[in-house]
C-alpha cells in the first residue's frame, strides 16, 4: 500500500470537514493525518489529507472527492516533488539542569526549547514526518510525556500542480 | 419602505409570483417551488414544518398527505422516475426527517431527482436536544447528492435554486434542505436568482469529438459486439437514440435491471436482463462478447458477481457514463467516454457504421430458442411467474409496473416486457423493501390515464401498506398484484439453497387478509389461488374504475431461476429444475 498526500481546496462552508472525512471512510479508506487552514482565497480553506492505498484506489477516491459540490480542486501531491511539514511539540521529563544536553541532541534538528519547568520542558519541532520520527526516538531516552503533532502541510514543488482531471 | 412589486406571469397553469414582497421563508419556499414548476408535493406536517403547512393552505400545490414519511418519499421517487421530473417531500424536524432516510437511500442509489425538505428546531435550540432535534444533514450526508442547512431566510431562494438544479443535472440525485424553523417564520423581501452558480460543479456532460470517435472506432471493428444499457438510458432520454443506434450498427442490447424499458423488450435485438437472475443469453453474450458497450450503466456487482476479473473475459470494454467516477471504477476499461447517454449517442450516429454482426446474432438468437425462461405450470396450483406472464398480456406491455423487493422483484424483470422507458420502477441499488407500493402511487399521480401496477410480496407489502387510504382518499386508481407466497420467498430461496432447508424466520402465514384490509381502507380486495381464478380476478380488476388489491396466492416453493449464486461467475449459471 502506498502513502498519498492529497490537497483538496473546498468552499469554507460548514459541515464541509464532515463531508470530506465521511467519504473517506464511506470508501473505505482511513485517514492518517488531516490538517485544514485557509488559502490563498478568502471563502476558500485548503485540507490535506495523507492516506494509503494502490494507485487505481487512490485515483477512485479522488473522482468520488470531485462529486461532492463544496470541492473545488483535487491534487495528489505525491504524484510530483513535493515539501511536507508537520509541526510537533513534545513535552519531555527533564529538569532545567538538563537543558544544554538536550539543547544539544535537539539543535541539529533545528528544534528548540520552548518551555521549562521544575521536571519538565516542551520542545517544539518542524519538518517531515520521518525527521520528526527520528527526534522523539532520542527523546524517548529521557521519557516522554505527552506528544501533539499537527499531521502533514504540503504543496508542490515550484511549478503549480495540475488538479486531477475528472 | 415601500418596495417594487414585479409580478412574473404564471406558465402551464402556474399561478403569478411576485417579486419585492416582504413574505416569510414559509412563502417564501413555496414561491420558489411553484417557479420550479413544481405541482405535487407528498409530505407529512409537524411542529417544526407547521409555517410551510400553513401557507400551503388554500395553495395551489397538490399535497398528498401519506400515511408515513417512508410513503411520502417513494411515493416522491416513484413520481420521479415515471416523469423524470424531481419528487419533492416535505417532513418535520426529528422522527419526519428520520423516516425519509431509507427512501434518500434508495433515490441515491438509483440516481433519482429528489428534493427533500425538512424542518428543523429554531437555530436558537439547535444543538441543545431539543424536543424533536435531529441533524439530519449529517445525518444523510453519506446518501444525498448534496445538502443545505438554511441560516438566513435570505439564502432560501439560492438554496432552492441550486437544489433543485444540482438535483436534476449531472448525475441525478436527491438534495436535502434542512429549513429551521426561525428561517421559516423570518420575513424577506422575495426575488428568485435567474441563473445558478456553482463553481466546480459540472452538470452538462457532453463528450469530446476525440472520445465519440475513439468510441465509434472500437465498436465498428466488433464481431461480437452488444450493448449493456443501464439506467442512464432512461435518466438522460436515449432511449430513441439508443434504439437508432443499435439498428444502425446491428448491436444486440441487454437491458440491466435498471435499464429495462430503455429498449423495447420485443425487439429483435434485445436480449433481456444479464447477471444473477438473468436469462441465459445475455450472459452467454457477455461471457462470449469481443465488445462490451456499457451505456450509463455502472457494471454492479449483481452483473460481474464481484469477480470482475473474470468478468466478460474476451472483451474489450467500452464505457460511457455522466458520471466519471464510474468509468473503471468495477471493471477494466479500453475506451472511456464521459458524457450523458444522449449526447454521446447523438454525436455517435452519423459516425457509426454497420458490424460484422450477423453470425453473432444468429447464435445468440439459437440461445435464445433454446434456453428461454422457464417455468412449470400446474392445473390447481399458481405459478408466481404465470402471474406476471398474465399481467404482461393483459395490458399488453404498456403499463407502467412497480416492484417492490424480492423474488416477485425478478419474476417481474424476467417475465414482463418492457415496451417503454419509464415503465418498469423498481429499488435496484439498495433494494427497498416498502419501496413498489408508495411508488405507485407517485407514478399513478404523475399518470392518471395509464394503468400502474405495483407488484409486491407479502413481505413488502406489509412495509408500507398503510398507503392504501391514500388510493381512496385521493381516488388513485393503482391495481396492487399481491405474489403472496406467504413467506419471505426470496429468503426462503437463499435458505433452501444455501442454508440446508433452515428457514429460520421467513414465515408470514400470519398476514392480515389482503382483500378485508383493502376493504377496511376503501379499496376494493380480490383474491386468486388458481390459474383460472388468477384469470379472471385480474380481467375483474382491470375493469374497475378505482383502486384495486388482487391478492395471488401462488405456490410458496417456487425459485428464480436462472440463479448465479453470488462469489460465482457468470458461466455457472444454474437454470433451474424445469
Ligand atoms: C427493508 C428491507 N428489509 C429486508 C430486506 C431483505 N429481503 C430481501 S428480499 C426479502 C423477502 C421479501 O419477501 P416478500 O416481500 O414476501 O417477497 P417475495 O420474495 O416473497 O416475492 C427480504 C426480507 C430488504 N430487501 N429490505
Amino acid at each position: 500500500m502506498q502513502r498519498h498526500t492529497i490537497a483538496i481546496l473546498v468552499n469554507d462552508q460548514p459541515g464541509v470537514l464532515t463531508r470530506v472525512a465521511t467519504l473517506f471512510g464511506q470508501r473505505g479508506f482511513n485517514i492518517d493525518s488531516i490538517t485544514v487552514g485557509g488559502s490563498e482565497e478568502p471563502g476558500l480553506s485548503r485540507m490535506i489529507i495523507t492516506t494509503g492505498g494502490d494507485e487505481q484506489k487512490i485515483d477512485q477516491l479522488m473522482k468520488q472527492l470531485y462529486k461532492l459540490i463544496d470541492v473545488i480542486t483535487v491534487t495528489n501531491l505525491s504524484e510530483n516533488a513535493f515539501v511536507s511539514r508537520e509541526l510537533a511539540l513534545i513535552k519531555v521529563s527533564a529538569s532545567p539542569s538538563q537543558l544544554a544536553e538536550l539543547n544539544a541532541i535537539v539543535e541539529p534538528f533545528r528544534a528548540t526549547i520552548v518551555d521549562v519547568g521544575p521536571n519538565s520542558l516542551i520542545v517544539q519541532v518542524t519538518g517531515d514526518t520521518e525527521k520528526i520520527d527520528a527526534l522523539l526516538v532520542l527523546l524517548e531516552t529521557y521519557g516522554i510525556i505527552e506528544v501533539t503533532r499537527t499531521g502533514s502541510m504540503a504543496m508542490a514543488r515550484s511549478v503549480v500542480p495540475v488538479p486531477a482531471s475528472v | 419602505m415601500s418596495v417594487q412589486i414585479a409580478e412574473l406571469q404564471g406558465k402551464n397553469g402556474l399561478p403569478p409570483v411576485k417579486f419585492g414582497e416582504e413574505v416569510t421563508g414559509a412563502e417564501t419556499l413555496l414561491r420558489c417551488l411553484i417557479l420550479e414548476q413544481v405541482e405535487y408535493i407528498f409530505g407529512y406536517p409537524g411542529g417544526a414544518v407547521l409555517p410551510i403547512y400553513d401557507s400551503l393552505y388554500g395553495s395551489y400545490f397538490k399535497h398528498i398527505l401519506t400515511r408515513h414519511e417512508q410513503g411520502a418519499i417513494h411515493a416522491a421517487d416513484g413520481y420521479a422516475r415515471a416523469t423524470g421530473k424531481p419528487g419533492v417531500v416535505i417532513a418535520t424536524s426529528g422522527p419526519g426527517a428520520t423516516n425519509l432516510v431509507t427512501g434518500i437511500a434508495t433515490a441515491q442509489m438509483d440516481s433519482v431527482p429528489l428534493v427533500c425538505i425538512t424542518g428543523n428546531v429554531p437555530q436558537s435550540l439547535i444543538g441543545t436536544d431539543a424536543f424533536q432535534e435531529a441533524n439530519i444533514t449529517g445525518i444523510t450526508i453519506p446518501i444525498t447528492k448534496h445538502s443545505y442547512f438554511v441560516r438566513d431566510v435570505r439564502d432560501l431562494p439560492r438554496i432552492v435554486k441550486e437544489a433543485f438544479h444540482i438535483a436534476t443535472t449531472g448525475r441525478p440525485g436527491p438534495v436535502l434542505i434542512d429549513i429551521p424553523k426561525d428561517v421559516s417564520n423570518a420575513v424577506a423581501p422575495f426575488h428568485y436568482p435567474e441563473k445558478v452558480e456553482i463553481r466546480a460543479y459540472k452538470s452538462t456532460v457532453v463528450p469530446s469529438d476525440e472520445e465519440v470517435q475513439k468510441f465509434v472506432q472500437v465498436i465498428s471493428e466488433a464481431k461480437r459486439p452488444v450493448i449493456m444499457a443501464g439506467g442512464g438510458i432512461i435518466s438522460s432520454g436515449a432511449d430513441k437514440e439508443l434504439r437508432a443506434f443499435a439498428e444502425a450498427a446491428r448491436i444486440p442490447v441487454i437491458n440491466t435491471f435498471m435499464g429495462l424499458g430503455g429498449f423495447p423488450g420485443v425487439h429483435e435485438l434485445s436480449l433481456g436482463m444479464p447477471g444473477m437472475h438473468g436469462n441465459y443469453t445475455a450472459n452467454q453474450a457477455l461471457l462470449n462478447a469481443d465488445c462490451v458497450i456499457g451505456l450509463g450503466a455502472r457494471f454492479d456487482d449483481r452483473i460481474t458477481m464481484g469477480r470482475t476479473k473474470e468478468f466478460a473475459p474476451k472483451a474489450r470494454i467500452v464505457h460511457v457514463d455522466i458520471d466519471p467516477a464510474e468509468l473503471g471504477k468495477n471493471v477494466e476499461t479500453a475506451i472511456k467516454v464521459t458524457g450523458d447517454v444522449k449526447s454521446t449517442l447523438e454525436k455517435a450516429l452519423p459516425l457509426v457504421s454497420r458490424c460484422d454482426s450477423e453470425e453473432w446474432i444468429a447464435q445468440l438468437k439459437k440461445w435464445q430458442a433454446e434456453y428461454p425462461y422457464s417455468y412449470k405450470k400446474e392445473d390447481q396450483v399458481l405459478k408466481p411467474q404465470e402471474v406476471i406472464e398474465l399481467l404482461y398480456e393483459s395490458t399488453d406491455g404498456e403499463a407502467i409496473i412497480t416492484t417492490d423487493v424480492g423474488q416477485h422483484q425478478m419474476w417481474a424483470a424476467q417475465y414482463y416486457k418492457f415496451k417503454h422507458t419509464r415503465s418498469f420502477i423498481s429499488s435496484g441499488g439498495l433494494g427497498t423493501m416498502g419501496f413498489g407500493f408508495p411508488a405507485a402511487i407517485g407514478a399513478q399521480i404523475a399518470h392518471p390515464d395509464r394503468t400502474v401496477i405495483a407488484v409486491v410480496g407479502d413481505g413488502g407489502f406489509q412495509m408500507t401498506n398503510q398507503e392504501l387510504a391514500i388510493l381512496s382518499q385521493y381516488k388513485v386508481p393503482v391495481k396492487v398484484a399481491i405474489i403472496n407466497n406467504q413467506c419471505l420467498g426470496m429468503v426462503r430461496q437463499w435458505q433452501e439453497l444455501f442454508y440446508d432447508n433452515r428457514y429460520s424466520e421467513i414465515d408470514l402465514t400470519c398476514s392480515p387478509d389482503f382483500v378485508k384490509l383493502s376493504e377496511a381502507y376503501g379499496v376494493k380486495g380480490l383474491r386468486a389461488s388458481t390459474p383460472e381464478e388468477a384469470k379472471a380476478v385480474w380481467a375483474e380488476a382491470l375493469q374497475h374504475d378505482g383502486p384495486v388489491v388482487v391478492d395471488f396466492r401462488v405456490a410458496q416453493g417456487e425459485n428464480v431461476y436462472p440463479m448465479v449464486a453470488a462469489g460465482n461467475t457468470l458461466d455457472q449459471m444454474v437454470l433451474g429444475d424445469e
